[in-house]
């Protein structure tokens, strides 16, 4: 059985309305960001690791009333604590978060005050998860999750270009950008919280996006080294549809595994799984409306100027 | 023509078999029973799935330096005297201070020496610059007093043996817990912090009592007589505290209780942490009190043999924690070991003593996060990782046999190879499988099929092309092997950067991620053309192959 015998897609043709796809969504994402920059200084809203603070979740043995809950917490002296319902409503589950402190010892005295409050009022709160994370440890993180990040697209961007040309690892790090760049505009559209397992998602879906764009860069340079009179769009164009195949099962099979991860994984790798079904999606669209165009658009660029009009070959390693 | 594959498949089976071992070792028998029990002994799991707590400490190391200085400074101090130099005073004029919200302040590296007589001045200098040189710059000495300054490296080397100490420490009282498989090391995002992890332990009150008695047990001679209250000592003391003297507040259980009391205690102790060599609890024979015998190293009995006898009849008060516990007066030389008497409860004695045997910490500590899994947490997530990793397998076979017949048993068996060899690094290697973990295993799947899917789609377009099987499986493979390189090299480049800078859950990933994609370049181009060679060679001249 086969999904996509022969197709002739012309792909560069339909270029501007890509282009347009992706400017309506990072537009909406950054605006997005922005408006949450305005509200809370932070273009998305973080986790407790990043934002610090502290987070208690708890487990009771009926449903829990959660106006209750917040008066105890009151009564007890917190302030500022929210109190809200945790997962689906049938596991009894509430999450009460605090918010920054200003130093850390005034942090953990807010955490114990939670669970001693509950203690007061509640039989047998199960307290399943504690994370109480002061302001130095999540600005550490922050530098070192953006690090991180940059620092692997600049390892890729090195790769790409010893194998293929400076040019292909350009458009392959483009692409990769808009990714991410479109996936953390999800995440402030939608409001939902970036942890640190959300950056490793993120992570991941560069890596996956990148090895999609290689798979049809790869094939580029090898259609480019067999005929040499087709021009550049026509190549890339072939090049396209020759693999569409593939992207389409690999791509649609890693987004089941994915779908699967965020049905049945749970509430805590809800934040990881979310990015990856959209990092997924958006990473093998970028490959064929992102990374390829541009290498077009830069040969194009370079004969208007009067360049040298060579493809951006690469010699094909000896198989 | 036919391939002779015996050796392949044979090096497949023992790859298989030591791989299996990797994760199961020897079991002890053959029951469901004892394979999970052997699964669970090897592969180790994070915190995020067995449940326990994390803690990032950050040790004050400026309190390290600071004791060191007070130290340098009593030394400096006795040389003068030796060498019967005139000098009014050895200050530290800026001792560390720290305010309510924890922010450290002062300048500890710095050590003055006041009074020195101009005529004296070069004796002095050269004094100092043949014992302190090496670790102090030395300024000052005309008309300014002599200032020594730690040096900065030394500085640094002090930090950082701070840092060790604090994890030595660390290790033995978590040790005392019981906790197996602890883990206690620097943590490398920030300057001078430690990570603890311990599994299986989710009452943080526990784990921080022990972490943290600074029980910083120190004796410091008494400067006069116990005052009500701070302004009350200090205006005793002439208005303000003088350089080489600290104010301490008693606090003896269920001593005179309520009633404050500050003591004025010489800054610089005469016995310090490091001093004790080991601490025992006990009773008193006449009183029936509780006491902790405690034992000195020969160097400090020495130091406090000769502090003792010359000081004989004045105040010395224990100090723990930067409380006064005991204030005793010295009846008679004392020599390396002694009694502390003072009143305490039979689990602070049989605290006190095991904080005293396993050492003391250099600095104090403060936490930067802490985080406990409840143990159900760790498996409902564990329940829930492993239930959607294998809905994602059984769907991503169910297709692959659906999509390419034949050759989806191929994929299928190449799958489940890189499974095991994953599994099986994991269980040698020793790494941890966390949550995060488990994604990157369901990455790795997808991976593994990808690889499988351009095989099989460069075979199937040479099948179009009009190859024959033998020769389309050749070239199919050959052409996708450069793409499959590409791929994953581009990853497990990000994979190993991510381990290099990443911590905690991004590096369970990226390890789980790295090993899977070496495991595949494997198994799905090795095992997988050896397999289809097996197949090929039982077809017929000009049948093609099921894709």
């Amino acid at each position: 059985m086969e999904f996509f015998r022969s197709v002739s897609i012309d792909w560069l043709g339909k270029k501007w309305y890509f282009l347009g796809f992706s400017l309506i969504f990072s537009v909406a994402g950054l605006i997005s960001m922005g408006l949450h920059w305005s509200q809370i200084g932070s273009p998305v809203p973080l986790g407790v690791d990043f934002r610090g603070g502290t987070e208690v979740q708890v487990q009771f043995k009926h449903t829990p009333d959660v106006a209750a809950i917040r008066a105890a917490t009151i009564a007890a002296g917190i302030k500022d604590a929210s109190v809200v319902i945790y997962d689906v409503p049938s596991t009894n589950q509430v999450l009460i978060s605090l918010p920054e402190q200003q130093n850390e010892s005034s942090l953990d005295a807010g955490r114990q005050q939670i669970v001693d409050a509950l203690n007061a009022h509640y039989e047998e709160p199960a307290v399943r998860n504690v994370q109480v994370v002061g302001p130095t440890v999540g600005r550490q993180l922050e530098v070192q999750a953006l690090k991180a990040t940059l620092l692997s697209m600049a390892g890729m961007l090195v790769y790409l270009w010893f194998r293929f040309q400076l040019i292909y690892g350009v458009a392959a790090v483009v692409a990769c950008f808009h990714d991410t760049l479109i996936t953390v505009g999800a995440f402030a559209l939608t409001g939902q919280e970036i942890s640190l397992t959300v950056i490793a998602a993120i992570l991941t879906l560069v890596g996956y996006s990148m090895n999609d764009t290689i798979v049809v860069f790869d094939r580029i340079r090898e259609n480019l080294h067999l005929s040499r009179k087709e021009t550049l769009p026509d190549v890339v164009n072939r090049s396209i549809n020759q693999t569409l195949s593939r992207t389409v099962l690999t791509s649609g099979l890693t987004f089941l595994t994915v779908l699967s991860l965020y049905v049945f994984g749970g509430q805590v790798l809800k934040g990881f799984s979310f990015a990856l079904v959209i990092g997924i999606l958006i990473g093998t669209y970028s490959s064929i409306a992102v990374a390829a165009p541009m290498l077009v658009a830069w040969q194009q660029w370079r004969e208007g100027k009067g360049g040298v009009a060579s493809l951006p070959a690469a010699k094909r390693p000896k198989v | 023509m036919k391939k002779n594959l015996k050796n392949k498949i044979l090096l497949i089976v023992a790859v298989l078999l030591v791989f299996t071992y990797g994760i199961i070792g020897i079991p002890s028998g053959v029951s469901g029973k004892a394979l999970l029990d052997a699964i669970s002994s090897r592969i180790h799991l994070g915190l995020d799935l067995q449940g326990g707590a994390h803690l990032i400490l950050q040790v004050e190391v400026k309190e390290a330096i600071n004791a060191d200085t007070d130290n340098v400074a009593a030394r400096v101090q006795q040389d003068l005297k030796g060498a019967n130099l005139a000098f009014s005073q050895v200050i530290k004029p800026q001792p560390l201070t720290r305010d309510s919200a924890g922010k450290y302040g002062g300048k500890p590296e710095l050590i003055e020496i006041d009074g020195v007589s101009p005529a004296s001045n070069s004796a002095v200098r050269s004094l100092l610059d043949s014992k302190y040189a090496n670790e102090y710059d030395i300024s000052g000495g005309s008309d300014t007093p002599f200032t020594l300054t730690m040096k900065p490296l030394v500085e640094r080397a002090l930090e950082e043996k701070t840092v060790e100490q604090a994890i030595e420490t660390i290790n033995d009282r978590v040790n005392s817990l019981g906790v197996s498989e602890p883990k206690v090391a620097p943590y490398s995002l920030g300057a001078n912090q430690i990570l603890v992890e311990l599994p299986g332990i989710s009452d943080l009150e526990r784990v921080k009592t022990i972490i943290n008695s600074t029980a910083r047990l120190e004796i410091h001679a008494v400067v006069g007589t116990p005052y009500q209250d701070e302004a009350t000592a200090t205006a005793a003391l002439g208005g303000t505290v003088p350089p080489d003297v600290m104010l301490a507040h008693f606090s003896g259980l269920g001593a005179a209780g309520s009633n404050d009391s500050v003591y004025a205690l010489k800054r610089v102790a005469v016995v310090a942490g490091s001093d004790f060599r080991s601490a025992d609890p006990g009773t008193d024979s006449n009183t029936g009190q509780r006491t902790v015998r405690f034992t000195l190293t020969n160097e400090a009995g020495e130091r406090f043999y000769d502090y003792t006898s010359k000081n004989v009849n004045t105040s010395m008060a224990i100090l723990m924690g930067g409380r006064v516990r005991e204030v005793a007066n010295i009846e008679s030389a004392i020599h390396d070991s002694g009694e502390i008497r003072g009143t305490f409860s039979q689990e602070e004695v049989q605290d006190l003593s095991k904080l005293l045997r396993t050492g003391a910490l250099p600095a104090s500590l403060d936490y930067l996060e802490d985080r406990t899994v409840g143990a159900s947490l760790g498996a409902d997530s564990i329940n829930a990782g492993v239930k959607a990793a294998v809905i994602g397998v059984l769907v991503v076979m169910a297709f692959m046999l659906f999509y390419y017949r034949g050759s989806g048993i191929n994929a299928d068996l190449a799958l489940f190879l890189n499974l095991i060899i994953l599994l099986g690094f994991m269980g040698f290697s020793k790494a941890t499988l966390t949550l995060p973990g488990i994604a990157g295993v369901i990455l790795t799947i997808g991976m593994g099929v990808d690889s499988n899917v351009l095989i099989f789609e460069r075979i199937r377009e040479e099948i179009r092309a009009g190859k024959a099987a033998a020769a389309a499986v050749d070239q199919g493979f050959a052409h996708a092997w450069v793409t499959i390189v590409d791929t994953h090299v581009t990853t497990i480049v990000s994979a190993a950067i991510l381990f290099l800078f990443g911590s905690g859950p991004v590096k369970g990933f990226a390890v789980t991620l790295t090993f899977g994609l070496a495991a595949n370049l494997f198994t799905a181009v090795y095992v997988s053309r050896v397999i289809f060679d097996a197949h090929l060679n039982k077809l017929k001249s000009g049948e093609m192959v099921s894709i």
